[in-house]
């Protein structure tokens, strides 16, 4: 079994490295980007049943930092 | 008076934290590794020193504070024990739960590596009884993640308990409210982004630092 974990900063947290990248593209000239966030893209390979609470707990133990970043578990079959 | 300096693989400011406590307590420190899962008993004072521990992976100080001797740290915390966290040290404290808030990329994001004024926000601690309540000092700071965030009724609840310690006397990195350094309810924790351990003596062009080393011995010899 197999789940990524999608990192992302909160909302109202600054994101400085999104911004150098939006910096970057509209110097390549790509106009329209209104804003970028970047986060972390986190894949764990897990024996078959670990539970849903264990997955979010790691998570909540050290995967996110839950005082700046929200996380959101995709399981994949 | 017992002292120790944890070491994780990247700590680089670990030798200078313990030249810091050695000159103020007139004992070396026990370098303690990471692996380790007991400190010295009755530990007085624990440095949790700069560098870049584990290399920033995930985030600053995250595996560092998930570190088998963190626990130790924090049961020496809980029974009073004084614990300086120092830059990377600060970003362990708060990815630990010792301290509240986070440490972000700098709102610049540039690395910031030079001297800055602070002023000193709060002379009752242990950590800053030797200075006085609005006094300027200059500390060097060096880092690229020093942006301290917490939410607002966080940073009220630090404001109103004058647990800020130190603010920055100019905004570098874009850190809520200008805080440089905060301290725990019991007071007894501080963390910081500069670096006291880098002004000690004369040769280093200023001994700011070195008062807040002596403050804490003092303290810690009025307490025993």
């Amino acid at each position: 079994m197999k789940a990524r974990i999608f990192v992302t900063l909160k909302g109202g947290v600054l994101d400085p490295q999104g911004k150098a990248i939006h910096h970057a593209l509209e110097g390549l000239g790509f106009g329209g980007v209104n804003d970028v966030r970047a986060g972390k893209l986190i894949e764990l390979d897990l024996a078959d049943g670990t539970s849903d609470d264990d997955i979010d707990a790691m998570c909540r133990k050290l995967l996110a930092n839950t005082v700046i970043e929200n996380y959101r578990i995709e399981k994949v079959a | 008076m017992k002292s120790a300096v944890i070491v994780f693989p990247g700590s680089n400011c670990d030798r200078d934290l313990a030249v810091a406590f050695e000159a103020a307590t007139g004992v070396k420190p026990a370098m303690i590794w990471h692996r380790d899962t007991d400190l010295p008993a009755d530990i007085d004072l624990i440095g949790v020193p700069g560098g870049f521990s584990y290399g920033d992976y995930l985030r600053s100080g995250a595996m560092a504070a998930r570190s088998p001797v963190m626990q130790a740290v924090a049961q020496a915390a809980s029974r009073g024990a004084f614990v300086l966290g120092v830059c990377n040290g600060f970003q362990v404290l708060t990815e630990s739960g010792l301290l509240p808030g986070a440490l972000l990329r700098n709102a610049g994001g540039h690395f910031v590596c030079r001297d800055v004024p602070l002023t000193v926000e709060n002379a009752q601690s242990a950590f800053t009884s030797r200075y006085a309540a609005g006094e300027t000092i200059r500390y060097p700071v060096a880092h690229h993640d020093g942006n301290y965030f917490a939410d607002d009724a966080t940073l009220d609840r630090l404001e109103g308990e004058g647990r800020i310690a130190l603010r920055y006397a100019e905004n570098i990195n874009g850190s809520a409210r200008n805080i440089a350094g905060i301290l725990n309810d019991t007071g007894n924790v501080l963390g910081m982004m500069p670096h006291p351990e880098r002004v000690i003596e004369p040769a280093h062009g200023s001994t700011d630092g070195k008062r807040l080393f002596d403050g804490l011995v003092e303290g810690l010899l009025a307490r025993a």
